[in-house]
Order: C-alpha cells, then structure tokens, then sequence
C-alpha cells in the first residue's frame, strides 16, 4: 500500500491542474510545494486566455479542470478577442487579479476531494527497478507513490538576468531546486535551454491616465466556464501608451547593457514575445509599439507594462519608462528581467506526457520548453489524468488533433520539439473551424464522462445543454419555406423551386438568427445560446463536410500506434533517408510519422505491413 | 459480372467488363467493382475524368488498396516487399519530376507558388492570432488578392498544359525527312494506306505540311509529310522548306528518308532520328530501315517499331495516372482559391481555403506546416507584448 496514487511537484499552473485532475478520478493525490501561500501565483502577466489560449482554458473547463472557474471568480475585465473576426478565431480573455486568482484557487484545490497539499520541497526520487516508487523531500521526509508529475517551472539550471546582473534563481525571489535536476541529468534526457522576459512592475498611483486611450471590457463579460452563471468581481479598464522616438533612442542608445545583446544570453527567447530591446533593434523602422497597461489587482497597486519586457539595467529602464506618456513621473516597484533557463526536450514523452525513459514519471508546463499559464494547466490536467489512469491500472488518456488544442499542443511538442518557447495559436490547428471555444465541451465533456474526470454538476449541465441543441436542431430542420415565402422576407435564395429549412439559410453569409427568426416565429421556443450556437455550425457546415475525410483519415492514422520493437534500418523497401528520419524522431503514432517531411503513402502502408507481421524472432 | 455500356452522362464511351466483387472475399475486404475497358488511353482518361467528377469519388493513393487490404486482415507479408519499388518511385524527385512536367507546359516558376501561398497565408494569420497587436493591419490587402488572381491564373494554365497530355491526346508527331524525291509522300501513303498527300514524281511537289493521324496499337501517332529539304529559288518552295525545319524541330520522331537514285543530305540535328532508306527494290541502301513501297518490303518493321516507339513516349499506366493526379491538385487548388477569391474576405474561411489550396498543391510545392507560416509572419509583423 503506498502512501499515494499520485504524487505532483509543484504548484503552479500545471501543478494545480494536474494535482485536481488526479484527485477527480479519485486517486489519493498529494500536491508538494514550496509554500502553499504561492500555489496559484501567476508570475508574469496578470491575465489568462486570449486567442488559442481561451480556446485551451474552455477545454480544460470541459475536462472539468479547475482554470476556467478560478479565473472567472478573480477576473477584473473581460474581453472576447477577435469579436468581429468569425466565431471559430475568438478567444475569451481576462484580466485577474492576482490576489483574487490564488486565492480562489487555493479554496478549490483544499476543498478538493483526495487531494493533500504538503509544503516542503522535493530532493530526489525513488527509482526501484526502473521504475518510480516515492519521493524524498528534503527535510527527509518521505512518500511513496505509483506515478509522480514534475511541473517545477524554469527550475533547471534557472538565471535570472538583469542588466550586468545574474542571480540564480527560479521566480523571482524563489531558489532554483538542483537535487532534482541532477536526478533528470543522470536519465541522459536531452535538454535545451530557453529565455523569457518580464517587465518592469509600475505604481499605478504614480501613472497620469487622463491622458492615455483608455479600453473597457465587454459589458457583459462572458465568464470561460460553462458552469459560471455570470460574473460578480467588479470590473475595472486597462489603459493603452506607446513607445516613443526618445524611447527608442535610449534602448539603442544601451543596447550593449542589454544582457541580450552584450552577449550573456544566447538561447532562444519566444519570437511573438520580443524584448523591447528586440523590437527597436528587428523592426528599426517602426517609430512606436503600443504598451498596454495592465492592473495587478482591485486592491493592488501594481501595473503591468505588457509589451515591454527587458533585460536592461535599472538605471535605463528607468530612463526610457519616463518618454511614454502618462509615464513622466512613472514609479519602478519592480524591474523587469529576463530568465533563462533548461528544458526537457519534450521529444523525449509520449503522447500521454510520461517520460519514456522513467515510467511512472510525468512532465508538464515549462519544463517541456512551453510558455504561458493555459499551456501549462492544460499540460497540467493531461499529466495528472494520465498519473491517475497509471496508478488505478486505467488505460491511458491521448487527445486527438482532430478534437482539441491540447492534442495539436501535445503532439506538436512529441513530434517536433520546441525551438523557441512554445505558445498556442489558432494556426496550429488544421481543424480549426471545428476546434472552437463554443463547443469545446461537446468534443470534450463526452471522454470526460467516460474516463471519470468530470463530476456530477457539469454532467447534468452537459446534458441539459446536449438535449437543447438536439432540439434546437430539429426546430431548425423542420422550419421549412419555400423560396418564394423566403424572398419576401428579405432573404434572397435562388428561386428554383427548393424548399429550405432555416439550418440551410443560417448557412447564407448575410442571413443571422434575427432573420430567421422573423421568418419562423416558433423559433423564438429555442434558448438564445442555442440558437446562436447552431447558427455557427450551420455557417461553417459546408468547411466541416469538405474536411470530415481528412479528420477521419487523421484520426485512423493516430490510432496506429508504432511500438518499441520497430526497427526501422531493418525495414526492406524504406529509404535511407527516411529510415534515419523514423529512427531519429520515433514517431509513437502513425500519424506521427506521416507528419514526418518525405514520408510517402506507400511508406506507411509498408510499416502497417510491419506491423502486422509483429516483432521478428532473434534466431537460436 | 456483365458486359455493359460504359457511359458518361448520355455518352457511350466504351463497353466493357463490369464486375461487383463484394466484400469480404475481395482482395480489399471491402466492397468492389471493377470496370474493364478497352485500353486505349483516350478511354481510360475519360472513365478517369468521368469518375473523378462524381462526388466522394477520388483517385487511389499510390499503395492505397494494398493498405486497405492489410487493414481488413487479406494480405501477408510475402505480397508486400514489392512495396518497396513503389516507395522508391514516390520520393522527392518524384515532387521534381511533377513541377517539371507542369513547368514544361506553362514556363511559370512554381517554388514561386509556395512563396506567394506562404506569404498570403501569413498576412491572414497574422490578423487572426495576432488581431490586438499594433503592427497587424486590418482587413485583406489588395496586394494578397492580387497575388491570388495571379496564381489562379497560372494554374489554370497549367491545367490546360496538363489537360493537352500532348502525346497522349495531340499525339506523337512523326516527320517525314530528306531531300526532294525521295519519296516521303509515298511513305506516307503506303503508311496510311490512303490518299491524303500528292504523290508525283516531280521533285519538290510537297510544299505544304500535310499530316496523317495512325492508330498504331492503341496509341495516336501523326505523320507528318513536308517539304524535302533543298536550296531553291521558288519562293513558295522556300516557305515550304522554312517549315520542314520547323516541324523536324517539333518531332518526337524525325525518319531521315535517302534513296538510291537521290543525292544524299547529312541527316539534321534532332534527338531521336531513324535512317529509312526507301526504293529498296531499286538497290538496297545502308540504313537502321530498308524499305520498298513497291513490294511493301520493311514496311510491318517499321510500322511495328513506331508503335513500340509511341508506347514507351507515352508513357505506362502509371504516368496516366500521375498526369491524372497532377490534374486533380491542380483543379483542388484552383477551386479552393476560386472560393477565397470570390469571398475576398481575410477571414477564418479564407484561411481556410488558402490552406485547402496549399494541401492540394503539397505534391508539387513540397509540405508547408503552420511552423512555416508562423517563420514568415514573424519575419514581417513585429509582434508581441
């Protein structure tokens, strides 16, 4: 008998997530950290969701994870991104307070079920027969468990720079863990080394907003989870500023106190998240960047400078902070720095986030070399689910690209590594009219169900919002007019003779729920949500058929699993070229390695052939 | 199993062999019918574009029933190491082999294509991940559309390159040479066994490109006759020996006729040249061919050698097929970027259409990944906060 199923590293976003998520399936879990006064801290910018990144909060929100519900309870301004662009690319976004946020999610992980919180910090494993058996902690404690999740951050090898400044160090203030690291070292994983940058941390008290844009959010706010009725945190506006030639003079001007740019930092920062430093010196003919100003909390005076991440010293990002306007007599709280640090290459896990190397060890947020709080949750929830399926004998959980953004994250990151840190976009999908944050639940909440990580309230929810639709489709399938009957009401359809049901005009680009509404009275039944939700289908229907072969075909291809004992230089019939590719990469699915440039139909037909044959027998 | 007519829309095309194996003891497992038709590649290529046009019906990846066939448990690994060859031919010379062909036809650069997709791409993606940032504009610029109009144009023309399957539809183009009188009309005649060129004994009597369409074992083979080849002073005469030289030029196949009784010329520079020496009755000459039109003597050698010579120019099954496919990613893409270009928004559904197009164009352009469109968005939009 162990003393736990499941045992998670780290209290973060990913730590969170994955600790709720082992403990839903009812696995006895124990959450190890620092401090739990730290557990939900958000380090960086004061903000979840965005476009990509909404779409992974409302996914972990279907998996009944715990995000989309602390960050509706700690948001201070809600804004839907990307509202006038079509409903597949808008991402719900929120500013939170980060006080409210870690608070509400420590409330939600103590009330949590089989779920311990233990403060102190992990030293080693223990590895019996290569496989994880417990953890020692390093006051000497001791537990065992069957799985164990790490999501220690940037804790490896971490160092923070500022200016002709180096601390090591993992957040700011926080000592990097080394017991750890040098327990990853001795698996022979490969690893790489990545930055990211923050900003400064301004006083709001010593900010002239009077004479900056200033950008409210939606009224009403639209919460990311399904299960929040509306949204009761007052709302407050974040402000807009822009870089100005002086700004730009004075980074160029200290470019070589820049620890980037005098040399000390050599590894790859994420390019959609450029230094300041970066942005005058790549895009020298732009004369101004906008800087959003953005509250740390209702009752904290800190801002965050979004937009002006540094590794300047002090002195100069003083200096240059006081040319934007409204910032002339602007207060540092903090100054910003960058962070390097090491990751584990994520080639290195299989699909379900466990190592290849250690079974019974999972991986999970930045230390698989990606950035952002939503990735990391997600990470976060898959790891743990898949901790839990592992210690109660379960089988395992792998999302499908055709279902969801974790699955496209997850197996980009299997598949190709990370170059740079890794964030979510809505490009990364190739089905991304199906991938949307309006039905993340239905593609979801089902395997949910089926696997035990979603509770009884969001099953009844679930249900009532299934049969809704149900209904509302066959409303709207039933509705049905002539083409004659349809032109006097304004919508114009080709009078050939064809009835239409009001699913087929909601297909029209100019035609919207109002329209047929007005045409079909009885329609006014269907609940508004609903109705809006089946317009979005009915208006991407046509995409959706002339894609479902490649989904299918995708999703055949990801159930093929390539095992161990494949040997691809064996392989009669394989090119060198791809041979050494298959080799190098080891794909885990089919899939996988189709994805692999110059793979070829007939190459994958010959390793189903393989397959089939199973592994060979060694002779005597 | 039946013998049926093969008919498109109203059109008989052929009668052929049609046979329902239905599954499970087909070699797929799966439901099958087969069409047997008589070979001739006009044929084929109509039943395949016939085919092609009804809708979920698609031409088979290459190893595409051998897979479907391991799929449903009807194949063991013995009837599989032939596979190998198949890979061997699907690599990336084979991607090369494809833009050539359509290169060939059109003279457009088609790692252009890639680019202009690529940076079209960009630009939309850019406004739908990136919409909050500054530096992203809004709203499609003219230049992308341009851009578009611009590649849908180019593959229409390469359609219609690909569409002509030259030597398959046009034909092989046989000419007739050699200087006057040595009876190249006679050759032509006595090939067709017909009357469509002047025949006469008098010298230079040809002056016109005269063309004789052979079926020579399923294939379409023209025979050109022209001009003999001589300095002259008739100026209708000249014309007539300028385009004997265009249509040697122009030939898969150049005869170079001689004869006993006629002056020899050195033979002209093309890539594939026969020597007949014709008037074999008269005396027999030194040539690759002797022939007699009097006696009809190597006349069956000759006949029989064009007909290998059409079968191997045009090409096996294969490379029907190939031509097919490249048709069909040709006609994908260009509806995919008819539908961007009549919405002519920057929206998802643009996105989308552009990325449709850029599938089907994969097998010539080479693989483009979203990792490729985020390399080019980040290389022109300074993004980030």
């Amino acid at each position: 008998m162990t003393d736990f199923g499941v045992i998670i590293v780290g209290g973060g976003h990913a730590g969170a997530e994955a600790a709720a998520a082992a403990a839903r399936l009812g696995v006895a879990t124990a959450l190890i950290t620092h401090k739990f006064a730290t557990i939900g801290e958000m380090s960086c910018n004061p903000a979840i969701g965005g476009l990509g990144k909404g779409h992974l909060v409302r996914e972990i929100d279907a998996l009944d994870g715990v995000m989309g519900r602390v960050a509706d309870a700690a948001g201070i301004q809600f804004r839907v991104l990307n509202r006038r662009k079509g409903p597949a690319v808008r991402g719900p976004r929120a500013q939170a307070d980060r006080k409210l946020y870690r608070e509400a999610m420590q409330a939600t992980l103590t009330r949590q079920p089989n779920l311990t919180i233990i403060e102190g910090e992990v030293d080693d494993l223990v590895v019996v027969a290569g496989n994880i058996t417990g953890v020692i902690l390093l006051d000497g404690r001791q537990f065992s468990t069957r799985a164990v999740v790490l999501t220690t951050g940037t804790f490896l090898r971490g160092l923070i720079h500022r200016g002709e400044e180096t601390i090591p160090a993992g957040r700011f203030g926080e000592r990097p863990v080394l017991g750890l690291s040098q327990r990853l070292e001795a698996l022979g994983l490969r690893l790489g080394r990545l930055k990211t940058g923050t900003p400064a941390r301004l006083d709001r008290r010593s900010i002239d907003f009077s004479v900056l844009e200033e950008q409210p959010g939606d009224d009403p706010a639209e919460p990311f989870s399904t299960l929040t009725a509306a949204i009761t945190t007052p709302q407050v506006s974040c402000h807009i500023t822009r870089t100005t030639a002086e700004t730009h003079r004075i980074i160029a001007d200290n470019l070589h106190r820049s620890a980037m740019y005098s040399g000390r930092i050599q590894s790859r920062g994420p390019r959609y998240c450029p230094s300041i430093e970066d942005k005058v010196v790549r895009f020298a003919d732009r004369d101004s960047h906008q800087i959003f100003l953005e509250p740390e909390g209702l009752d904290d005076d800190t801002i965050y400078p979004n937009g002006l991440s540094t590794s300047l010293p002090a002195d100069v990002q003083d200096a240059f902070l006081r040319t934007l306007p409204g910032l002339a007599d602007v207060r540092i709280i903090r100054p910003g720095y960058a962070i390097e640090y090491d990751y584990v290459d994520p080639r290195e896990l299989k699909p379900t986030l466990e190592l290849k190397r250690l079974p019974g060890l999972f991986l999970a947020g930045q230390i698989n070399g990606t950035t952002g709080y939503e990735e990391a949750a997600a990470q976060g929830l898959l790891a743990g689910a898949n901790a839990g399926q592992l210690a109660r004998g379960e089988t395992p959980i792998v999302l499908s690209r055709t279902e969801s953004y974790i699955g496209v994250m997850v197996d980009d990151l299997v598949t190709r590594g990370v170059a740079e840190p890794y964030r979510m976009f809505t490009s990364r999908a190739e089905f991304r009219l199906h991938l949307r944050a309006d039905n993340a639940d239905q593609r979801l909440t089902p395997l949910g169900i089926e696997r035990g990580l979603v509770g009884p309230t969001r099953q009844a929810a679930f249900h009532e919002k299934v049969k809704a639709l149900y209904d509302g489709r066959k409303a709207l399938d039933s509705a049905r007019v002539t083409p004659n009957a349809a032109r006097k009401a304004g919508i114009m359809v080709n009078a050939d003779g064809q009835h239409r049901s009001a699913f087929d005009l909601l297909a029209y680009p100019d035609v919207g729920v109002a329209d047929v509404v007005r045409l079909f009275p009885q329609l006014n039944a269907i609940p508004a949500q609903t109705l809006e939700q089946l317009s979005i289908d009915a208006q991407y229907a046509v995409y959706l058929d002339r894609q479902r072969a490649d989904v299918e075909a995708m999703r055949r291809d990801e159930g093929v699993t390539l095992p161990d004992w494949l040997e691809y230089n064996v392989i009669p019939g394989l090119s060198a070229e791809l041979r050494q590719k298959l080799t190098a990469a080891r794909p885990a699915t089919l899939a996988q390695a189709q994805a692999l440039e110059g793979m070829t139909p007939a190459a994958a037909t010959l390793l189903l052939a393989v397959l089939k044959r199973g592994p060979m027998r060694k002779a005597g | 199993m039946a013998l049926r007519p093969v008919r498109l829309g109203s059109e008989v095309i052929d009668t052929g062999l049609v046979v329902y194996m239905p599954g499970p003891n087909s070699f797929t497992g799966e439901d099958t019918a087969e069409l047997q038709v008589h070979g001739s590649p006009a044929v084929v290529r109509a039943l395949l574009r016939g085919l092609a046009a009804i809708e979920g019906v698609r031409l088979a990846e290459a190893g595409e029933f051998t897979r479907r066939a391991f799929i449903n448990g009807k194949l063991d690994l013995t009837e599989v190491e032939g596979l190998g060859d198949l890979i061997a031919a699907e690599t990336e010379t084979q991607r090369q082999q494809a833009a050539a062909r359509l290169a060939g036809g059109v003279a457009t650069d088609i790692a252009r294509w890639r680019e202009s997709l690529l940076d079209a791409r960009a630009e939309i993606e850019a406004q739908l991940d990136f919409s909050d940032e500054g530096d992203v504009p809004d709203g499609l610029p003219p230049r992308v559309l341009l851009e578009m109009t611009q590649l849908r144009a180019e593959i229409g023309t390469a359609l219609e390159g690909v569409a002509r399957g030259r030597i398959v539809r046009e034909g092989l183009r046989v000419a007739l040479a050699g200087p006057p009188n040595v009876g190249k009309s006679s050759l032509l005649n006595a090939l067709a066994r017909s009357d469509v060129a002047i025949v006469s004994d008098e010298a230079g009597t040809t002056r016109d490109v005269k063309e004789v369409a052979l079926d020579l074992g399923g294939r379409l083979v023209i025979l050109v006759d022209m001009a003999g080849l001589r300095e002259t002073s008739s100026q209708a005469e000249a014309e007539g020996v300028r385009r004997a030289n265009r249509e040697i030029a122009a030939a898969d196949l150049v005869l170079w006729l001689s004869a006993p009784d006629v002056a020899g010329l050195p033979p002209p520079d093309a890539p594939e040249l026969w020597s007949v020496a014709t008037k074999a009755d008269l005396k027999r000459g030194e040539a690759q061919f002797l022939i007699s039109v009097q006696t009809g003597d190597g006349l069956a050698e000759l006949l029989a050698g064009l007909a290998r010579f059409a079968e191997d120019a045009a090409g096996n099954t294969t490379s029907l097929l190939s031509r097919e496919r490249d048709r069909q990613a040709l006609q994908d893409a260009a509806s995919a970027l008819g539908r961007f270009l009549t919405r002519g928004q920057g929206d998802e559904l643009a996105a989308e259409d552009l990325r449709a197009a850029t599938t089907a164009l994969e097998r010539l352009i080479g693989r483009v990944d979203s990792e490729q469109v985020l390399d080019r968005l980040f290389a022109g939009f300074c993004i980030g906060k």
